[in-house]
């Protein structure tokens, strides 16, 4: 079969280039500007998807994004994308695609007999059937069943681009209203951006015929393009779909680039328009009747699109049943290309404009007739038409059957209002028009053509041209223009009551599988919400959003419930109008820039030196560094007991650091700090906590004070940012008065952190110029001074309980102070040690580790700050917090030491602690392990534990919950490392 | 995504900024002249109006500075952008669009 619906002439397709493509495993042929519809179509492919649910076999029904059941999975590998729509994709050669939800091809499908067991699948079936002894049973069978596309495996190797940009006019739709609005707009110097989803500029100017302002519509279409062509100001973006409005006119676009090409393979755009004009047409509605979901069934304005867009003619023999005018032209159209159009069905009762014309024609016209049902395995043979009176009933005894391949339905247009929704624009349903139409706008816009609900191409273009000038200058407008339309007639569903039939197969929703008669049983389950009947009968659900089944069921939900479709009202529209593939969500942020990782100075060495990096925060660094063969537990082992016996040097970098300076400095800190910062003096440290308002332990770190007027606010690794926008916050919003900067310079200083007996002695080393004699620097204390030219800082501190001192110098010098180090510690034995040795040796030390060993609940008084508040007269931030009755309580939770009786169970992280006398794995829980480690140094394990009245209970019996078990263990002291501080003072 | 005339770097995206919640609130003090009542209500009591609300904003990834504005809270209109220690402006009296 080579092109055998090609019609011999017309269509905007390059008959010189033909393209090679595949679809189910077929090879077939198609022309350059061809979709991968059309050329399906032009092949004589009827059955081109399998339905959702009963997997009937279907067709191509619309020519655009409205397509409900040619679903494709497009290229294979990674390229692969799923649930595209036929209608959408442009050909180009060697493309291939398989229709979705079908196996092995939508025409030979194996799970073609599902359609058989209809009657077990009824709106809501899987609250009903399927149900016993378990949904869960045949849950996954029924999904493998349904379901649509796969997802891709493997990464995507292609590049997705995002763009902002801003214009004063945004028009969305580049049809005949969308151009003159543009046009219009530009013309009075607004700079306007037009976009379409359609690569090239025209709409519906392409396919349907008769006059513009007296001009051939492409004669017309020509003389636009080369308008804009002359005008600066307006930019055009072709094949770019419009998906999302929000707030303050924010538009959201994807703009499709070529295949194959070099660059990214989609394009995001996030567009502010001052005014937004939408231009978004209009959606055709298809009819309601049993079967009319058989391939062959199609959109009028459809076949009109494929006739003259692609120079596809939708089949031989055509039948047309309508209830508006539309369709006529369609069916002369059709006729004037050669296509015997055998009868045109037409619900309405009167004498319909375009009458005479089809009798000038010969084409044969039934009035107030209507398909009641239709034949043919794999694609249309017969058509069933019926009398109907004016409710669409049909009349027993009016039966006739008709050969025809294609059935061409129209059952009205509705406004494509889905942006204008989405901007939080209210629609009404207007009753002359039968459709919902655009009323009052919330955003500063306009609408034009047949969204804002004309009918007639020459008024709307008029109307257009204001809407333009009126969005340049900037005009608001709140509520819609009335305007006059003609007056349409429903013809929601084709009632075969009467002739003794039932909706069961009077398709709704063609995408969800949802029929009339899950509607109306919804309605005998008393339902009342539209947005419950969606959700019941999933009518709207799926990848097309209902739009070419909302209206309909709201239509039918009107009759069954005796309320006016307005009454019934729409469900809400969502972004995205159409799919959008996650890449050009994600745009460039994927792999190592979906959250780059900040790196140390010294990180060349780190390598080099063989640590195993690790993510902590925002920070690669190394967590130990493992010697060949050694495993994790080995290497901790042998840092911490290197450090304690020698010196070890740590790369502490990341630290946060907070420079608070001005002459309000020392009251502003006094009024962040849990401590007494009063009392700190120039060249002094201090361990200091911060809360939040709220009580809650917040951050922890050491102050020292370089200045009278001059401090340094350590903070938690990773956490500086935030503290700088919180004491901002303060500064700003409640403590206008005070004189004080802050500002983060944790990447301005390199810190590495010399640990253990010997650091002194490494340090002497170093020529700083510092006196380091413990009596003249002792703990707790910081100093100044040079490495040759370099400033270096250092603070004479420690996590590890050793004799430590935090050595700084700017950060471009990093990497020369760790190797300096390095080397002048090598005759002692240094050792690099990582944060898991560190973390080891604080908690044998008994030093709090906030977000460890506090939560959400922690009060300072909890970890042993109460003494210090209540030393402390001023107020600070949290302070009041900490005196609520809830923070009086005596059986708050405190973090103490707990030890295993047996010596040698290491009690496990986030274990519950219980009493002596607990036996079953309910009741009352006392607390929780917060840390835990094997200890070196101690040679058995240590851990700390938030318990109720934890303090007083020193020396008492507890038990640890650990997944059944409970393990004997005692409450001790915090510190069971040097618990005099000793090493501290060397 | 609002639209937002920082009053230092003038009109950026919403996601430049960080909302802080509702503004013209005091902190009352010393602590121990606090009632628990009057520390709750400070700490968690906030207005959610169906209309205009006085919010403060973060201009995080800009000037980092702080102001209040009034937004309503249906339509998200953003009016009477002001410093933060500015009093509440009047914008009911502006033709209103609940």
């Amino acid at each position: 079969m080579n092109q055998a619906f090609r019609s011999s002439q017309g269509g905007r397709i390059d008959r010189t280039r033909p393209l090679r493509f595949r679809f189910d495993g077929r090879e077939y042929t198609g022309y350059a500007g061809d979709t991968l519809a059309s050329a399906l179509l032009a092949n004589g492919v009827r059955v081109t998807g399998r339905s959702f649910k009963y997997h009937r076999p279907r067709g191509l029904m619309a020519a655009g994004f409205e397509e409900a059941n040619t679903l494709v999975q497009l290229e294979s590998g990674a390229r692969t994308q799923p649930n595209l729509r036929a209608t959408q994709i442009e050909l180009y050669d060697g493309l291939e695609a398989r229709a979705v939800n079908c196996w092995p091809s939508a025409r030979h499908d194996v799970f073609g007999f599902f359609q058989l067991l209809k009657p077990l699948w009824p709106a809501g079936f899987y609250y009903k059937t399927f149900m016993a002894p378990s949904w869960h049973l045949y849950e996954p069978a029924i999904r493998h069943g349904a379901g649509l596309g796969v997802s891709p495996k493997l990464a995507d190797p292609d590049v997705y681009d995002k763009r902002h940009d801003q214009a004063d006019v945004i028009v969305v739709g580049a049809g005949p209203s969308g151009l003159a609005a543009a046009i219009a707009a530009a013309r009075e110097g607004a700079s306007v951006l037009l976009l379409d989803d359609k690569p090239a500029l025209g709409g519906s100017l392409q396919y349907e015929p008769g006059l513009v302002e007296g001009l051939p519509a492409a004669d017309w279409l020509r003389a636009r393009e080369d308008e804009i062509r002359s005008l600066p100001n307006i930019r055009v973006l072709g094949s770019t779909t419009a998906f999302g409005y929000y707030d303050h006119n924010h538009l959201l676009a994807n703009e499709l680039l070529p295949a194959g090409g070099a660059g990214p393979r989609q394009r995001l755009w996030k567009i502010r328009g001052r005014q937004i004009v939408l231009a978004t047409g209009a959606l055709e509605r298809p009819l309601v009747f049993p079967n009319n979901d058989r391939p062959g069934v199609m959109l009028a304005g459809a076949a009109l699109q494929y006739l003259h867009r692609h120079g596809v003619l939708p089949g031989r023999r055509v039948a047309i049943a309508t209830n508006n005018d539309s369709a006529y032209a369609v069916a002369f159209e059709l006729r004037k290309a050669g296509v015997e159009v055998v009868q045109i069905a037409d619900s309405r009762s009167g004498r319909p404009a375009p009458l005479a014309q089809a009798q000038v024609l010969g084409i044969p016209v039934a009035l107030s007739c209507a398909p009641t049902d239709t034949r043919g395995r794999n694609g249309l043979q017969r058509v069933e038409l019926h009398d109907v009176n004016v409710q669409g009933q049909a009349r027993p005894g009016t039966g006739r059957w008709l050969d025809a391949d294609v059935l061409l339905v129209s059952g009205g247009w509705n406004p494509t209002v889905h942006l204008f929704s989405q901007s939080g624009g209210a629609l009404r349903f207007d009753d002359q028009q039968k459709a919902f139409v655009p009323h009052r706008l919330a955003q500063p816009g306009y609408l034009a053509g047949a969204a804002a609900g004309h009918a007639e191409r020459e008024s709307a273009v008029v109307a257009a041209r204001a809407a333009g000038r009126d969005a340049a200058a900037n005009r608001v407008i709140r509520e819609m223009p009335a305007m006059d339309s003609t007056v349409q007639t429903a013809l929601w569903s084709v009632n075969v009551e009467a002739i003794g039939r039932g909706p069961s197969k009077s398709w709704v929703d063609f995408a969800s599988d949802s029929t009339e008669s899950d509607l109306r049983l919804s309605a005998r389950e008393n339902f009342v919400s539209v947005e419950h009947f969606k959700r019941y009968t999933t009518t709207g659900m799926m990848t097309d959003q209902g739009k070419t089944s909302n209206v309909n069921a709201i239509g039918i939900l009107s009759g069954v419930l005796g309320k006016a479709p307005g009454e019934v009202g729409t469900t809400r529209f969502r972004p995205p109008f159409n799919p959008v593939t996650f890449g050009a969500i994600a745009g460039r942020n994927v792999g190592t820039y979906y959250r780059p990782l900040r790196q140390l100075a010294a990180q060349a060495a780190h390598h080099a030196a063989g640590a195993k990096m690790e993510d902590y925060g925002a920070w690669l660094r190394p967590a130990f560094y493992p010697q060949a063969g050694e495993t994790e537990s080995a290497t901790i082992h042998r840092e911490v007991l290197s450090v304690r016996g020698g010196v070890g040097i740590l790369d502490y970098s990341p630290l946060g650091k907070i420079l608070v300076q001005g002459p309000d400095a020392a009251e502003f800190l006094t009024r962040v700090y849990v401590n007494n910062v009063r009392t700190l003096k120039v060249g002094g440290c201090r361990y200091g906590l911060m809360l939040g308002e709220d009580g809650i332990v917040k951050d922890d770190g050491v102050l020292t004070r370089w200045s009278e007027n001059s401090y340094l606010v350590g903070t938690t690794s990773g956490q500086a940012d935030r503290i700088v926008e919180w004491m901002e916050e303060w500064l700003q919003c409640e403590w206008v008065d005070l004189d004080v900067t802050v500002e983060s310079v944790t990447t301005q200083w390199a810190v590495v952190m010399l640990a253990g007996p010997k650091a002194r002695e490494v340090l002497s080393r170093l020529d700083s110029g510092i006196d380091l004699a413990a009596a003249s620097f002792p703990h707790m204390s910081a100093r100044d001074g040079r490495i040759g030219d370099v400033p270096v800082r250092v603070a004479r501190v420690s996590f590890t309980g050793e004799l430590g001192y935090e050595i700084s110098v700017p950060w471009q010098y990093g990497l020369s102070l760790w190797s300096a180090l390095l080397d002048a510690g090598k005759p002692l034995g240094i050792i690099p040690f990582g944060i898991e040795s560190l973390m080891v040796m604080r908690t044998e030390k008994g030093f709090l580790h906030v977000g460890s060993d506090t939560d959400g609940l922690t009060l300072p008084q909890d970890v042993g700050f109460g003494a210090i508040i209540d030393k402390k007269p001023e107020d600070f931030i949290g302070r009041r917090s900490t005196m609520t009755p809830d923070g009086r309580r005596t059986d708050r939770r405190q973090l103490v030491g707990l030890a295993p009786v047996d010596g040698a169970s290491l009690l496990p992280v986030g274990g519950h602690v219980v009493d002596a006398a607990f036996k079953a794995a309910s009741g009352h829980t006392q607390g929780w392990v917060t840390s835990s480690f094997m200890s070196p140094t101690l040679g058995r394990p240590v851990a700390l534990a938030l318990v109720e009245r934890g303090r007083e209970r020193l020396g008492e019996p507890v038990q640890v919950f650990d997944g059944g078990k409970l393990l004997p263990a005692r409450i001790v002291s915090m510190t069971a490392y040097d618990p005099e501080g000793e090493r501290l003072r060397m | 995504m609002l639209k937002i005339d920082c009053p230092f770097c003038g009109p950026r995206d919403e996601a430049e900024f960080r909302c802080g919640g509702e503004s013209h609130i005091q902190r009352p003090g010393p602590h121990n002249d606090v009632s628990d009542a009057q520390w709750a209500d400070y700490l968690y009591m906030r207005q959610n109006p169906q209309g205009w609300h006085f919010e403060r904003w973060l201009h995080a990834a800009g000037c980092r500075q702080w102001f209040n504005l009034a937004r309503h809270t249906v339509t998200h209109e953003v009016r009477a952008i002001y410093a933060m220690t500015a009093p509440k402006p009047q914008v009911e009296a502006a033709e209103g669009r609940a």
